[in-house]
């Protein structure tokens, strides 16, 4: 029997198109394709497992050792630092990392800032490098409410199209990071399927110059 | 009482495995307290895994700490003797946060540590017993083996600045190519250089193919005479040793405290790496010793993964016996059974959710079997 690859992809329209990137390059799984609410999926003549699980969580999945290999945003990678390898920027999920606040915002180094964030560790480091004395607001939602309603002065949050805040006033006043999905794998796994591992890399690689 | 016979779980049976081992190679246990001084900690915190550590106040004022780590302890409590060599084996529990909970965890540390003039046959020493440990878990492991004394030579070679490093390191150690190659650009390093950098991080294998191969690659670059003297202990290696051994440049250690060669094991089946080690010159200066050193450790609690596979069963016989029977009859019963090595529960009501490979009854002197699992 083939030893089986288990990989966890993102759930949502970003998992999607990363399937079809592991689907060209020989690892396809049908039913992952068929309308229904299952989560784990498998190929044994191809010798892949597939399963859906929170972006967020990726990671997680790849460092604990229940996937061999995943796709996670940057962000996730920046906020949670696994030890996992990050083998692949597979250029697509792009974005960036960003502080944004009310348009007539000015920062005043004479007070602390306050910071409203999920990505509470980004945001500490980002500050720490600029030797600025921060205090962190942890949300788990809706960030951009929070100067508006002054509960912060700044935020730190993913910027896609910047539509979200455009809407509520507020304004990119400084990009910390480029976000992309990437391509990670636990660092056990590595050393005993990289056969399968590097086989898909490769065909990634291909798609990726083409 | 036959010793044979105790019920060991794996972590312990690896766990006298390994000491005996180590014992066999002229290492004497080293025992130490609990407790170290803080201070200890506080000035090498960066060679610690996580620089969280549970401290208190003695009664005579003093802030101790429950050891996070045992190599500095054991350094500092040894002679500095630097013409000899002193070999000294642990198994001791150390104190660290958990990465999932961000709680604290006591964790069973198996390791050995061999201080002094350490020359090309002690390193070819502790990379056999560091392979010999991975064997004893499994013979599915691998030992990814670097060198930083070369990567350092080479990050010299090409010009990176120090303040570059860290990342550098850490993109190494992560395979991270893409933000590598960004980086290493923006830090105005040669194309040609760059292209050096990733194929010594990708290039991975067995020690015979890679290192000539590195070699040449390397001529002109740097001074090669580590990297001969590097195939030259790997080369004297016994064959099923070497059979374990993957060179990987991506095994990155903090170059303040590491030199020269730095190790990692795994195991099929553990996501991590049970086994870490190198050559730590560098920490023994900081300390103001004068003798090189060498060592690794092994992370017992990470075995529990491997032995959930095997173990299914709680015990391997349920005897139930009926509450009239002669206490006698039960007994000699029981004994019959845990003669032929079996772990026996007797009973006389059976206990909810317990997984036993045979259930046996006895009623009136009867014994019978009502139920096999096995």
């Amino acid at each position: 029997m083939k030893t089986m690859l288990n990989v966890a992809l993102p759930k949502g329209r970003l998992g999607e198109k990363v399937y079809n990137m592991f689907e060209k390059a020989g690892f396809e799984c049908p039913s992952i394709k068929e309308n229904n609410r299952k989560l784990i999926f498998e190929n044994e003549q191809v010798g892949v497992r597939y399963f859906w699980v929170k972006p967020s969580d990726v990671a997680i999945y790849v460092e604990r050792g229940a996937a061999d290999i995943g796709v996670a945003g940057k962000d996730i990678l920046l906020e949670y630092e696994p030890d996992i390898y990050e083998l692949l920027d597979l250029d697509i999920g792009k974005c960036s990392m960003a502080v944004a606040s009310k348009k007539e915002f000015r920062d005043n180094p004479q007070k602390t800032l306050r910071v409203a964030t999920k990505f509470s560790n980004i945001a500490q480091q980002y500050y720490m490098s600029k030797g600025r004395d921060i205090d962190i607001i942890h949300l788990n939602g809706s960030i951009e409410i929070a100067p508006i309603l002054d509960l912060s002065d700044v935020i730190v949050d993913i910027v896609e199209t910047g539509t979200t805040l455009k809407e509520n006033n507020l304004d990119v006043f400084e990009t910390i990071v480029d976000i992309s999905a990437r391509l990670i794998a636990n660092k056990s796994s590595y050393k005993f399927k990289s056969e399968q591992i590097n086989k898909i890399i490769n065909e990634i690689k291909t798609q990726l110059e083409a | 009482m036959n010793t044979a016979n105790l019920s060991l779980n794996f972590n312990e049976r690896v766990m006298f495995t390994l000491r005996s081992l180590y014992s066999m190679c002229g290492f004497t246990q080293y025992k130490m307290s609990k407790f170290e001084e803080y201070d200890l900690y506080a000035k090498n915190k960066d060679f610690l895994i996580s620089d969280s550590i549970i401290t208190f106040t003695d009664t005579n004022g003093k802030l101790m700490a429950l050891k996070p780590d045992v190599t500095l302890s054991i350094i500092k409590n040894s002679k500095d003797l630097p013409d000899t060599i002193q070999k000294v084996y642990y198994n001791e529990n150390v104190y660290r946060i958990s990465k999932g909970t961000q709680g604290f965890k006591e964790i069973m540390q198996v390791g050995l540590e061999c201080f002094g003039n350490i020359d090309s046959y002690n390193i070819c020493e502790i990379l056999t017993l560091a392979c010999k440990s991975l064997k004893t878990i499994s013979n599915d492991a691998v030992l990814d083996i670097s060198h930083l004394g070369i990567m350092t030579s080479v990050l010299d070679a090409i010009d990176v600045p120090s303040y570059a490093r860290k990342d550098i390191l850490k993109f190494i150690g992560e395979k991270n190519i893409h933000q590598l190659s960004s980086l290493c650009s923006e830090l105005e390093i040669s194309e040609n250089n760059i292209e050096l950098l990733k194929e010594i991080v990708n290039t991975t294998g067995k020690a015979d193919e890679v290192l000539p191969y590195l070699e040449d690659k390397l001529e002109g670059v740097i001074d090669t005479a580590p990297l001969k003297e590097f195939s030259a202990i790997l080369n004297a290696l016994d064959s099923d040793i070497k059979n374990i051994i993957n060179i990987d440049f991506s095994v990155v250690s903090d170059t303040h405290y590491y030199n020269n060669i730095v190790f990692k094991g795994f195991i099929n089946g553990i996501p991590s790496g049970v086994l870490s080690g190198g050559q730590y010159d560098k920490l023994m200066q900081k300390m103001k010793r004068k003798s090189g050193a060498i060592g690794f450790a092994v992370y017992l609690d990470l075995l529990e993964r491997l032995e959930s596979i095997t173990d299914n069963y709680d015990v391997d016989c349920v005897l139930l016996y009926d509450k009239n029977e002669p206490v006698e009859n039960i007994k000699s019963n029981v004994d019959k059974l845990t003669l032929k090595g079996l772990k026996v529960l007797a009973c006389s009501a059976l206990p909810n959710n317990l997984k036993y490979k045979e259930l046996i009854t006895l009623k009136n002197g009867e014994v019978s079997t009502v139920e096999n699992n096995a």
